[in-house]
């Protein structure tokens, strides 16, 4: 888990020789004269460095991963599948000019990419402009729906409110005094607000509700640890829902840890804290924190456990942790070649119009479907830190839930429907029975 | 067969036949519970760990630890229970008795927080009476969360037996706790009740007093009230306190930051961008020399850091000069050109990291002596806090000896005030350029040694400072070493005073504000360098 990216390759340009070369060596070998159009090209659209490296590289290596697996069982429409590596160095506007980059100079059919919602909003004008498709990999905030991308990622309706609900339960502590604690920028202040709508909603009154915003990397926890530590004690169970972004983490956890808050007492549950987060932690005092994702590693099934061997194999780290992020890309990699064996080509207008629909196995068991908003139907999981820096699950959705692009909960979300089967529309409002009037 | 076995055990230590009688109908009822063990299911736990206690069987306690421990196992096919002992031998739950192969479907019983909570409360009514004063303290403060009603007769028991003044008084508080929560107790008993919580004074006395039931009899819900306004009040200046404290620890993490900064932004006026990375060097060497304790003596753990303060000096200090010789050196007086050199020699330090280790965050561990807390009256000073407040005035008295006292202290010294007149004298003062930078590098490198200690070990981990760094030595006056000491406390403190009314983002934005407002005012900062000094 620590040295797992011992062996990254973080210049871009080395590995994306190394692929080519590959490539070309194994055009020779099957005597096929070795061109670059016989191959299908595959943009992978992540940092390898600057500070979102962190999370990001893992991604890229999953892409790489995938598309070795499947020109093993023979590429797709009988052609090899090639990855076009670039690197937007965590830089939200070089973003934008690497995703040009790939799909103009570089002529890619899909792209896998972006994390952080900034860099996908930066992107976004490029895939409409020269008509390709992006596969975005990550929770996010939601009241998005575009035609050109696919949210493999859960929206809130898939991480945070079933999250919420499992502590409202006698299971999860039958908690009444609320916590939203993020890190400020758009994807905690829109979570926070769909949250406190629906909290109100359940009758979780204006007093119960602590909101708190720290800045990008905060490291000072003191402070708000003894807050929370004083909401906490006022004889009302409470909980702390956590949407504090990565790299703050680890601070955080170690005071709660140092300032001896239990999660018997206040349990602390996060959207952004994944098997690798955990991995600059000592995680014993964090044991019964909670995390609500669609995907655990320490969940047992035989697809599961068949990716994990493949995986720790093809990167040949058997510490080499997963996360869910990674099974979104495998989701979306697999609803993709699907789209494109249906339709039998790689035109980007033809695969957009064949993907809703499309279903592909999840690793823990199900099969999650591409729904006409461009989101997918996923299970949520909470789990619970273990001693061992992994999670057991305690709790679960029944079936798989829906993702929704316009949350229910916040005033003028609530009107508006995505759907590009019938309506052809990214935001189309109920109300009015109009297509929005933003650019979709 | 173990119906009988139960009657001996019985037999032997109950005194009536009515006592026999009922352990025999208990020992059932112990049995009956450990099936809801093996199902899997949290509820069924839970009921199971309620059945139990009530079961009053005394194999309850030692097996309720073992579920604590997460040492119970299951079969679900057989419904059997085992305990795992210390020496990882299985023993049947049931019958006591070890179990050679165990089926092939064991499990462990897993627990969630609910379970873990329940867990405390009854292990604390379970372990009121054990022998040593530390396991009592947690038991009657776990009796003092859960105010459970039934521990009251076992509270009672054990107080009449304690003799650690500690713990008496905990068990005090944990049965005024349960009584002003039970419907029947009578009013004189909540009254002095009341009085034993009020004495308490701290948070958890407040939350107790915030969640009594709305119908008490007028006289206590007086009693309350007044109890109520002064913890409040007993509150109010332990929270002034704690904030002070607070504020020194940041401003014992922003002098430490800064220190190394002040050496070679103040000493040397150079406007060096890298020195937040020459902090992340030092905590990666920190996190090498912990993998190589991990690997080769784990023993060594605790002494961990002190090892790795004298070699991130040196890591730091050697990657300082080479930056010194090899860039720097090339750009005295050219402060711009500095800026950017430093600045892109602080991407190249990020990057090669990155590659060396990986993106991810490396697990630095804390020493023994630096984790956990203790409570000083109303404040809780968690140890690592106090310990990197201790370093960096002992770093920072070291600094100042070494600039005062020692030969190459006088050399950059002169160096600084006055370089044509100090190189007439016959120092070199290309070395002491040399060395100066150095010292400022390797400081920032045990810097990164606490720091590592508080935060991510990540290739980022100094960006984070670099700002904040330049901030206190502006603020505390350039080229002055007491400055940036006074400059890195006030900032804290300011900053601690500020954060529970502004909020952490609104709190930073004011320092940023007062600091410009300062700075347009005296623009030298709080203590300025007078005489010729200035202009040379």
């Amino acid at each position: 888990m620590l040295n797992m990216n011992r062996a990254v390759f973080a210049q871009p340009h080395a590995r994306r020789w190394l692929s080519a070369a590959a490539g070309l060596a194994f055009g020779f070998a099957a005597t096929y004269p070795a061109a670059a159009e016989d191959t299908i090209k595959i943009g992978i659209l992540h940092s390898l460095s600057g500070t979102m490296a962190i999370s990001e590289t893992t991604l890229k290596d999953t892409m790489l991963f995938l598309i070795d697996e499947q020109n093993k069982k023979g590429g797709v429409l009988g052609k090899k599948l090639e990855a076009v590596v670039v690197d937007p160095a965590s830089n939200w506007p070089l973003f934008a000019e690497k995703a040009r980059e790939l799909i103009s100079k570089n002529k890619v059919s899909v792209v896998f990419g972006c994390w952080t919602s900034v860099s996908r909003k930066s992107v976004l004008p490029v895939f409409k402009e020269l008509d390709s498709i992006l596969f975005y990999p990550v929770q996010y905030e939601g009241e998005e729906s575009e035609r050109n991308v696919f949210y493999t990622g859960a929206a809130p309706n898939q991480q945070a409110i079933p999250a919420v609900d499992y502590l409202m339960s006698k299971d999860g502590g039958s908690v009444k005094r609320w916590v939203l604690a993020g890190t400020d920028y758009v994807y905690p202040r829109t979570t926070n607000k769909i949250l406190e709508a629906y909290l109100k909603a359940k009758g979780v009154k204006d007093e119960d509700i602590m909101i708190n915003y720290t800045p990008f990397g905060h490291s000072d926890w003191q402070t708000i640890v003894a807050d929370i530590k004083k909401f906490g004690s006022a004889g009302k169970k409470t909980a702390v829902v956590s949407t504090i972004n990565g790299d703050a983490n680890v601070p955080f956890y170690k005071e709660l840890g140092n300032q001896g808050v239990k999660a018997t007492d206040i349990p602390v549950v996060a959207f952004s804290v994944g098997e690798e987060e955990l991995a600059g932690l000592d995680t014993k005092p964090l044991v019964g924190h909670l995390a609500a994702w669609n995907y655990f590693e320490s969940i047992k099934s035989p697809s599961n456990a068949e990716f994990i061997k493949k995986w720790q194999a093809y990167t040949k780290n058997p510490k080499r942790v997963t996360n869910d992020p990674m099974e979104a890309h495998v989701i979306g990699f697999n609803m993709w070649v699907k789209a494109v064996e249906k339709v039998k080509s790689t035109d980007a207008d033809k695969v957009i119009e064949a993907l809703p629909g499309i279903e592909a196995a999840n690793l823990t068991g199900g099969t999650s479907k591409m729904l006409p908003n461009h989101h997918i139907t996923k299970p949520v999981f909470i789990g619970e830190v273990r001693g061992d820096g992994q999670f057991d699950v305690v709790w679960k959705t029944k079936g798989l839930v829906p993702g929704d692009a316009w949350s229910d909960f916040l005033p003028g979300s609530k009107d508006l429907e995505a759907d590009w089967v019938t309506l052809k529309c990214g935001n189309y409002n109920k109300v009015t029975k109009k297509c929005g009037s933003n650019p979709s | 067969m173990h119906r009988f076995h139960e009657r001996i055990v019985a037999l032997v230590f109950a005194v009536g036949l009515l006592f026999v009688a009922a352990t025999v109908a208990n020992a059932g009822a112990y049995e009956d519970a450990l099936i809801g063990f093996t199902t899997d299911s949290f509820g069924d736990t839970a009921d199971a760990i309620d059945a139990l206690t009530s079961s009053g069987d005394p194999r309850t306690g030692p097996l309720l630890e073992a579920l604590k421990d997460q040492r119970v196992l299951y079969s679900a096919e057989t419904k059997k229970v085992f305990i795992k002992d210390q020496s990882d031998k299985l023993i049947d739950a049931a019958t006591g008795e070890a179990v050679a192969t165990p089926p092939s479907d064991i499990e462990d019983v897993r627990l969630n927080n609910r379970v873990r909570g329940m867990l405390d409360a009854a292990l604390g009514s379970l372990t009121l009476l054990a022998k040593e004063p530390s396991k009592r303290l947690d038991a009657a403060q776990a009796v003092f969360k859960s105010r459970d009603a039934s521990a009251l007769a076992n509270i009672d028991k054990a107080l009449e037996k304690e003799n650690d003044p500690r713990v008496k008084k905990t068990l005090t508080e944990a049965r005024a706790a349960i009584i002003l929560n039970s419907a029947d107790s009578s009013e004189e008993d909540k009254l002095s009740a009341i009085a034993v919580i009020r004495d308490r004074g701290d948070q958890d006395a407040l939350g107790l007093i915030d969640g009594l039931p709305s119908d008490l009899p007028p006289a206590v819900k007086q009693a309350a009230i007044s109890a109520r306004g002064k913890i409040q009040g007993n509150l109010a200046l332990w929270n002034a306190l704690q904030n002070a404290w607070y504020g020194l620890s940041l401003g014992s993490v922003l002098l430490l930051a800064a220190i190394g900064l002040a050496i070679t932004f103040g000493v040397m006026g150079i406007i060096n961008m890298a020195h937040g990375e020459m902090v992340m060097l030092g905590a990666y060497t920190t996190f090498v020399v912990q993998e190589l304790i991990r690997t080769y003596n784990p023993a060594l753990f605790d002494y961990s850091l002190v090892i790795a303060v004298p070699l991130a000096f040196v890591v730091a200090g050697a990657v300082g000069i080479a930056v010194e010789r090899s860039i720097i050196r090339f750009l005295y007086g050219r402060p711009l050109e500095t800026l950017l050199a430093t600045w892109g020699l602080s991407l190249i330090l990020q990057q090669a990291v990155r590659t060396i280790f990986g993106p991810t965050n490396k697990e630095v561990g804390n020493p023994s002596w630096m984790s956990g807390a203790f409570d000083l009256g109303g404040i809780t000073i968690t140890y690592n806090r106090l310990w990197i407040i201790c370093f960096t005035l002992a770093v920072f008295v070291a600094l100042l000896a070494m600039l005062r006292l020692t030969r190459l202290g006088l050399e950059m010294r002169a160096v600084t005030q006055n370089r044509a007149m100090a190189a007439a004298m016959g120092i070199r003062t290309a070395r002491i350029d040399a060395l100066t930078f150095g010292l400022g590098s390797g400081i920032a490198g045990i810097a990164g040694v606490a720091l590592s200690q508080i935060d991510n070990v990540s290739p980022n981990l100094g960006q984070g400072y670099i700002i904040d760094s330049f901030m206190v030595v502006v603020f505390g006056g350039v080229g002055n070493l007491w400055g940036t000491l006074v400059g890195a406390f006030t900032l804290g403190i300011a900053n601690k005073f500020l954060e529970p009314y502004a909020g952490a983002v609104l709190g930073k934005i004011a320092i940023l504000v007062l600091i410009i407002l300062f700075i347009q005012k005296r623009p030298r900062g709080m203590f300025a360098l007078k005489g010729r000094a200035v202009e040379a």
